[in-house]
């Protein structure tokens, strides 16, 4: 990022804290019109940073380098795949993925959080699936905090020099399994319980998305996985220009 | 060597793939008869657990109100379907170039 970008964000960062005092706190598609208005500005707030972040990291990546751009489009049309399909779970209800981990890893956190608003507008506008009001608070839970983990996840999983397929798989999975945790807890904070507060509230949601979601959650790694594979062996070019692979390394 | 490498990875892409659609299905089995509803709205029933009264939404989608309703299920699972295609459409366009490319490299070499 260049130092004009850099103050961009600093300073989106610095508004969105200003604004965004409040414990941090995180969950996911929250349907239209649950979220009280001064949680969905405040949240929305707080997404600008990673949006604007996001913006500058894909428009310097592409820039530099025009065929990052297969990547880039692999990365948002498997989550526009993952997030539209519903999968039955063992609790007997359904749910789907966010199919964010991909992009995470091969690109960068930041830059997911572009892609995945795309996806979250696509469902708000025209399915009624989550919500124009609750935009700030999806976005937040799938497009920031899940990505960003499995970022994390894959980094430490690197230094660990753990196989990269279990690394990747764990990522993706985590980023889902993290996306549902941050909004119980967006919920529960907006809902506190009368007798336990906001912490046994969130437990209460979790109860509902976890049991349900990990599963899921798991699918998510293993289609993470094979895609990867799949780029691995027909667009190696790409992963080494957008430095997924180093170039000395044997495979 | 390059050969016995990428039926290997044949291999496991294919075993993947099945566990996932094990993993998919299996629920169905499992859980004979219940209903498989949006784990959305098992949220929104929680709110109303937690808050102990039934919650209004302050905001209806924009698209339900200039319906003056729900969007119809069927129509509902085009636009699912719709979401689905685009994003296939793009993979599979781009993975079509990038096997294409290779290919072509390989009969140069």
């Amino acid at each position: 990022m260049s130092k004009d970008q850099k103050k961009t964000v600093a300073v989106c960062a610095a508004l969105a804290l200003s604004f965004g005092i409040m414990p941090v706190a995180n969950a996911m598609h929250i349907m239209e019109g649950y979220l009280p208005v001064g949680f969905c500005i405040a949240w929305g707030v707080l997404c600008i940073p990673f949006l604007a972040a996001g913006f500058f990291s894909i428009r310097n990546k592409l820039r530099e380098n025009r065929r990052a751009l297969t990547i880039l489009a692999m990365s948002g049309a498997f989550i526009f795949v993952i997030s539209s399909l519903k999968i039955p779970s063992v609790t007997g209800s359904c749910s789907h993925m966010t199919g964010t981990g991909l992009g995470a890893i091969l690109f960068s956190p930041s830059a997911v959080s572009v892609l995945g608003i795309i996806v979250l507008l696509f469902q708000a506008i025209l399915l009624a699936h989550g919500g124009l009001t609750t935009l700030g608070a999806n976005t937040f839970s799938m497009a920031i905090a899940g990505p960003f983990l499995s970022f994390a996840v894959y980094q430490i999983c690197l230094k660990l020099k753990v196989n990269r397929k279990v690394s990747i798989f764990l990522a993706a999975m985590l980023g889902d399994v993290f996306t549902y945790c941050v909004t119980s807890i967006q919920l529960a904070m907006a809902y506190p319980s009368e007798s336990g507060g906001i912490a046994a509230s969130a437990v209460k949601f979790l109860g509902v998305f976890a049991p349900t979601q990990l599963p899921l959650a798991v699918i998510e790694g293993i289609l993470t996985v094979i895609i990867v594979i799949g780029l691995e062996t027909y667009a190696m070019p790409e992963l080494k220009s957008i430095g997924f692979i180093k170039e000395k390394e044997v495979y | 060597m390059e050969t016995s490498k990428k039926s290997n990875n044949s291999t496991t892409v294919i075993l993947l793939l099945l566990l996932v659609a094990v993993l998919a299905i299996a629920p169905l089995f499992l859980q004979k008869g219940a209903e498989f509803g949006g784990s959305d709205d098992a949220g929104s029933v929680m709110v109303e657990e937690v808050t102990g009264e039934a919650y209004t939404p302050w905001f209806t989608p924009i698209l339900e109100t200039m319906l003056g309703g729900e969007i119809p299920g069927e129509v509902e699972s085009l636009i699912f379907c719709l979401q689905t295609g685009i994003g296939v459409g793009i993979i599979a366009f781009l993975m079509g170039r990038l096997v294409e490319r290779k290919k072509q490299e390989e009969l140069r070499r």
